[in-house]
């Protein structure tokens, strides 16, 4: 069974969201111990992730210029 | 004064930190099956939403990685660097097993999206070996 047939194309920004949604959940998860410690955690590294994304594109437009 | 009222609470953390963790039938069985499903570790210890949360998080990122044509490393590589992605791809366990068994994971090269796909997968797995230790930590008391 081939899965050439589900080709899936996201954009980089789309890819970097969805990878900062999932990575998010699991660090909030897994490093902090109460539910309100999790959220914030995971809040905190999902707005990380997302600083980083604008913060590296930034970087490489200025790079090009 | 306030050296006393400070040195219990410290001596009580330290205490916690270097205690001897309890080998349990449960803190063998929670990591083991986290692997071979993520989230199940969680799980089978009563930590619905987490357990729920976890696997939801890693398998659609794992799916995800496939359904872009990202690549599922062999184990005999040959390349360092394929030695290192096979590392992370084998943290996913059921569903590295099951990719493997089916011949999923070829990794096609005319799309463009295929490398982040290939990205996905590593870190699907290398999530999943975050949270087997978190079961772990569960099973052993460490962590409530």
């Amino acid at each position: 069974m081939r899965l050439e047939a589900m080709t899936l194309e996201l954009t980089h920004f789309t890819a970097a969201l969805l990878f900062a949604v999932f990575a998010s959940v699991v660090f909030g998860i897994t490093q902090r111990n109460a539910a309100r410690d999790q959220v914030r955690y995971g809040l905190y590294c999902f707005v990380m992730f997302l600083g980083g994304v604008f913060t590296a594109g930034w970087v490489m437009w200025l790079v090009r210029r | 004064m306030a050296n006393v009222s400070t040195a219990k609470p410290k001596l009580e953390a330290e205490k916690l930190a270097t205690a001897q963790p309890q080998i349990t039938r449960m803190s063998v069985l929670a990591p083991a099956l986290g692997w071979l499903i993520p989230g199940a570790g969680h799980l089978i210890q009563r930590r619905w939403s987490r357990g729920v949360l976890l696997m939801a998080s890693i398998v659609t990122m794992f799916l995800l990685g496939l359904a872009m044509q990202g690549r599922v490393y062999r184990p005999n590589g040959g390349d360092i660097l394929d030695i290192l992605g096979f590392v992370g791809d084998i943290g996913a366990g059921g569903l590295y097993i099951v990719t493997r068994a089916m011949d999923w994971g070829q990794g096609a090269i005319a799309h463009a999206t295929a490398d982040f796909g290939t990205k996905y997968i590593i870190v699907a797995g290398l999530l999943n070996f975050i949270a087997v230790a978190d079961a772990y930590h569960i099973a052993i008391g460490k962590k409530p």
